[in-house]
């Protein structure tokens, strides 16, 4: 967090962001969710809201943007597709697929700020993938097995049938960041985080 | 999704000990019961476990219908996992795993409706302020939950708007045309705001 200059280490122009994008985490679920019959996790385009979140706000802001979602969700607030929320979230099976979106945001953020000043669509692509759904299973598959007690074979298998989705989510995420970046060019973290150095705001 | 649900979540209104117990006390014995409920191996010992939960919630009084919406979503899935774990493990093992990860949903959503989001998220507040000590400061993440919710009917809003923009240009099913606009102006939305909390001292 160096990075956001002297004027303390966490900018209101951040602190909002963080809470706009966690709301529009909460909003891009609200349509509600289609359920697979016999595995209870459910697809949303929540996780296209994750992806976004990582690559048009960086590593940390996007972690603390689904930590925000996730707190409230604790605390009681029906912000999961479908009006879940609740502790009991935390309780089932997908609750690791939850979690996985902290790193998952995290590592989407870290990639595309590793991609320059104009990310291109496979850069944004492959960060995407690598977050929004590589590290998301890598975290919700031993859960889901552990919750289950079902093994960890017949839970990927199961999880399986999400990949085609996700796949698609990680290219629509792509697409919409790639967009929102050319029309918004303060999008892309690596721009965000020079007019920060460059003292903006103070 | 109403301004009003967002803002009471699911709690009912009580004055039973349950709701009187503070909100961290009872995230701590969620914590407990939880992994009691993984160390009891027997069904009859959950059994037993399930005869608990129902007093608990006869305890608290928030009716049936508000303790069957917080187990209701995991329905299919415990018929599903019973019916796995039947073919796999046997029918004991169904038993006891389908009763634990039902009584875990069962006891979590009893904190949910027992308590306020208001103190909820006082106490979860409390609970993150260590985060001070990666360099988040306690009052601008406090600020920072109280903000997004603020922002989820602004951002639905503008989603709203959006959809209707986009059905005035034809292009009602493209997720591009709905997506980009909706982050574009959820962006402008919160530079904005950001430069009003600026403006009026609180980076200072």
């Amino acid at each position: 967090m160096k990075f956001v200059g002297k004027q303390g280490r966490f900018p209101m122009g951040d602190v909002a962001r963080v809470a706009v994008f966690a709301a529009l985490i909460a909003v891009l679920g609200a349509p509600g969710s289609l359920n697979v019959f016999g595995n209870a996790v459910p697809i949303t385009f929540q996780t296209l809201g994750v992806m976004l979140a990582g690559a048009l706000l960086g590593t940390w802001r996007a972690a603390l943007a689904v930590a925000v979602v996730l707190v409230l969700v604790a605390a009681g607030l029906p912000l999961l597709a479908g009006g879940r929320g609740g502790m009991a979230v935390f309780a089932q099976q997908s609750a690791g697929f939850l979690i996985g979106w902290l790193p998952g945001a995290a590592v989407t953020g870290w990639l595309v700020e590793r991609a320059g000043r104009d990310p291109s669509l496979v850069r944004l692509i492959v960060a995407c993938s690598v977050g929004g759904i590589g590290v998301v299973y890598l975290v919700g598959m031993p859960v889901q097995a552990a919750i289950t007690g079902v093994g960890l074979g017949p839970v990927a298998l199961l999880t399986a049938t999400f990949l085609p989705g996700d796949v698609i989510k990680a290219v629509l995420a792509s697409v919409v960041a790639r967009g929102t970046q050319r029309a918004y060019p303060d999008a892309v973290p690596a721009v965000h985080r020079e007019r920060l150095r460059a003292g903006w705001g103070r | 999704m109403t301004g009003m649900d967002i803002l009471t979540g699911a709690y009912v209104h009580g004055s039973s000990p349950l709701h009187r117990l503070p909100p961290a006390a009872k995230l701590g014995l969620l914590a407990l019961a939880c992994t009691g409920l993984v160390l009891l191996g027997s069904p009859l010992a959950l059994a037993g476990a399930a005869v608990v939960v129902a007093g608990l919630y006869a305890v608290s009084r928030v009716g049936v219908a508000a303790a069957w919406a917080q187990i209701r979503p995991v329905r299919w899935f415990a018929v599903a996992l019973f019916a796995m774990q039947w073919a796999f493990v046997g029918l004991e093992g169904a038993v006891s795993t389908t009763l634990r990860v039902v009584l875990a949903v069962a006891l979590a959503g009893l904190v949910t409706l027992t308590t306020r989001t208001s103190d909820m998220m006082a106490a979860l507040e409390r609970l993150l302020s260590p985060a001070r000590f990666v360099g988040l400061d306690p009052f601008r993440l406090s600020l920072l939950l109280s903000l997004t919710i603020r922002s989820v009917p602004v951002v639905a809003a503008l989603a709203t708007r959006v959809r209707e923009a986009q059905r005035a240009r034809g292009v009602e099913r493209s997720l591009r045309a709905f997506a980009v606009p909706l982050v574009v102006s959820s962006l402008r939305h919160a530079d904005a705001l950001g430069e009003a909390l600026s403006a009026r001292g609180l980076d200072d």
